[in-house]
């Protein structure tokens, strides 16, 4: 799976400010350091152990042959394919320039997928980001028993997506699930996400944003906190009312957090949720929630159409790649914040 | 008007006890809904996981019956539940741990030393990031069957060990030590390796609980790698394995009761590990907010 997860907190992590030696060398993306606390630290920070010249190298070199082995080799081998074909009978390969991606375009299965990612990719950000805000504000609010209730939205993130799709998939089985069952003759919904295309969407959506749900509550919850409370009460006492009071207090200062959110929620939905769709809808019915993740590999894997699924892949990269860079473009602007 | 006033104090924890009782009423009863939602799946999947077949496919209910024990005895033998527990935990233990490890070495590393290929070192952790495992899927397989690590834990651990994340979050938080620090062991005759040991570990726990937590669910969670790399029944891992208990149509009993104890068993252990280790992991979200 996509670590997204796991990098989110890196990209949180990434230097909010360099001081300036460092600035071409080590990352030349941050901007010049602004404030006297962080350039404090950024002077500490310049003393290092001279005498050790190879030192560095042997530590760094675990984690560079892992990276250059099972990441950078893969990758530029997924380009190298992608600008080729195999015969159907894989005795031979030949080297077609950027037709694969040409192909890919024109096939309205390809495109079906597009807009079944876009579909999915959205409801899943914005209704999660959105149900979360919500959650977190009004947790927010709530003094006593904030770390309970914390702890009682934050479990769902343990829970290895699969494994929620099994728990919902039976709640929400045709026959024996207690969904249908209740909502029967309430809503005119099939809810049957065997034979139902909408309904196995809107079953790998609920899924996919119930288990990471917490998390986005725990992230929106640290966000408020950070804000200062003067704030927000100085705002009351000027007349506003609570709700104008987060209109226009809480979730201007909130922004960046949700900004973060947003991508991280894209990331996911885009890359993480492959076990999901791989254990409860195989894509189907009817290719109805194939995304693009899981078509790159039932192309790949199943089909063994490696030319077509190697640009898949690359396509996937540089999604991948244009949501980091959209991430640090955040990060900068927190400096100037 | 005095509503109006009200409802400020309310806000501010304030002083009208009278309306401020009802408004954090309101706020708690809101909450305990949103939890009890968030937590029907669990609840609905328990109450299954204790019922016998005929209750699993007859009206459905969240009745607590008596087949407890028989369900959950049932699962972990027809899925050998021992083994594909015991396989994830040797597949996240051993990844994350490794990762932790390296992370600390790399960023100690980039951090403390000044070295002709520090950004060239830095960069490629970096652009990892990128480059997330189902997007390289098919070529990775193909590095890990020319090395012949298919179907090993070796394979299984060892492609996921690398960490941009985690080398990030100590750089991160390594040049925040203040450099007085350093100096001091530089004068006491410590060499790096000892600063590292005796001084920036001691200080680390925190950071390595937190990392921990995002780590080891990561690992645990895994699901298309082990997917790709395993084929025997053996070396499968709890995630991938539940999936062929799900019952399919035809001839199949409807067994849902058996699926949900064995995932009731799969999903208890990283929520144990999140809910245990949370304090750090929040602690985490909370500082990096700052």
């Amino acid at each position: 799976m996509m670590q997204s997860r796991e990098l989110t907190s890196s990209l949180r992590n990434l230097p909010k400010c360099t001081n300036r030696r460092n600035q071409h060398t080590v990352w030349s993306l941050s901007k010049p350091c602004a404030t006297s606390k962080e350039r404090v630290i950024v002077m500490s920070q310049q003393v290092v152990f001279k005498k050790n010249k190879w030192l560095p190298y042997i530590l760094l070199a675990p984690q560079i042959v892992i990276t250059i082995v099972f990441f950078f080799w893969p990758a530029i081998t997924s380009l190298r394919l992608a600008l080729y074909r195999t015969t159907p009978f894989g005795d031979r390969t030949f080297f077609v320039g950027s037709q694969n991606f040409q192909r890919l375009f024109a096939s309205p299965q390809y495109q079906r997928s597009l807009i079944t990612t876009l579909m999915f990719s959205a409801s899943v950000t914005l209704l999660g980001v959105a149900i979360s805000l919500c959650i977190a504000l009004l947790l927010n609010q709530a003094v006593r028993g904030r770390t309970v209730y914390r702890t009682a939205i934050l479990w769902p993130y343990g829970v290895a997506l699969p494994i929620s799709g099994i728990l919902w998939m039976f709640m929400m089985h045709p026959t024996f699930g207690i969904v249908p069952y209740f909502f029967e003759g309430i809503i005119d919904f099939n809810f049957d996400w065997i034979l139902n295309g909408n309904a196995a969407m809107l079953l790998v959506i609920l899924t996919a944003i119930w288990t990471n749900l917490g998390y986005n509550v725990a992230f929106f919850l640290a966000g408020l906190q950070a804000i200062p409370k003067s704030l927000q009460e100085a705002a009351l006492v000027d007349g506003a009312t609570s709700l104008k009071a987060i209109r226009y207090i809480t979730l201007p200062l909130l922004s960046p957090t949700t900004f973060f959110l947003l991508v991280m929620n894209v990331v996911y939905s885009l890359f993480d949720t492959f076990g999901l769709i791989d254990a409860v809808t195989k894509g189907g019915p009817g290719n109805a929630t194939e995304i693009l993740i899981y078509k790159a590999y039932k192309d790949g894997i199943i089909s063994l159409n490696l030319g077509s699924s190697a640009a898949q892949s690359v396509i996937l990269m540089v999604l991948a790649t244009l949501l980091t860079v959209f991430q640090f473009g955040f990060i900068e602007r927190k400096v100037s914040y | 008007m005095s509503q109006k006033t009200a409802k400020q104090t309310n806000v501010l924890g304030g002083l009208q006890l009278n309306k401020v009782n009802w408004e954090k009423l309101y706020i708690h009863l809101l909450l305990i809904t949103i939890v009890l939602i968030i937590g029907f799946p669990l609840i609905y999947a328990f109450a299954i996981s204790t019922q016998s077949l005929q209750e699993v496919v007859g009206r459905p209910t969240l009745r607590i019956s008596n087949n407890l024990l028989g369900n959950y005895r049932e699962a972990w033998v027809r899925s050998d539940l021992g083994r594909l527990l015991f396989n994830s935990i040797f597949v996240a233990l051993p990844s994350t741990i490794g990762k932790i490890t390296m992370a600390i070495l790399s960023a100690f590393a980039i951090v403390f030393f000044n070295f002709r290929f520090k950004s060239l070192a830095f960069w490629t952790i970096f652009i990892t990031l990128m480059l997330p495992v189902p997007v390289r899927i098919v070529s990775t397989y193909q590095v890990i069957s020319d090395l012949g690590w298919l179907n090993s834990y070796v394979g299984l651990t060892v492609p996921l060990m690398a960490s941009a994340t985690g080398t990030f979050f100590f750089r991160q938080f390594y040049r925040t030590i203040p450099g007085e620090l350093v100096e001091a062991s530089q004068i006491d005759g410590a060499g790096p390796m000892r600063f590292l040991w005796s001084v920036l570990l001691p200080n680390s726990w925190a950071n390595i609980a937190a990392l921990f937590v995002v780590l080891f669910i990561f690992g645990w969670n895994q699901y298309l790698w082990p997917l790709m790399i395993t084929h025997t029944k053996e070396m499968r891992v709890v995630v991938v394995g539940l999936r062929s208990l799900i019952p399919g149509g035809g001839e199949m009993l409807p067994e849902w009761n058996i699926v949900m104890a064995a995932a009731m068993i799969a999903l208890v252990l990283p929520v144990i590990v999140i809910l245990s280790l949370q304090k750090y992991f929040v602690e985490l979200m909370i500082e990096t907010e700052k």
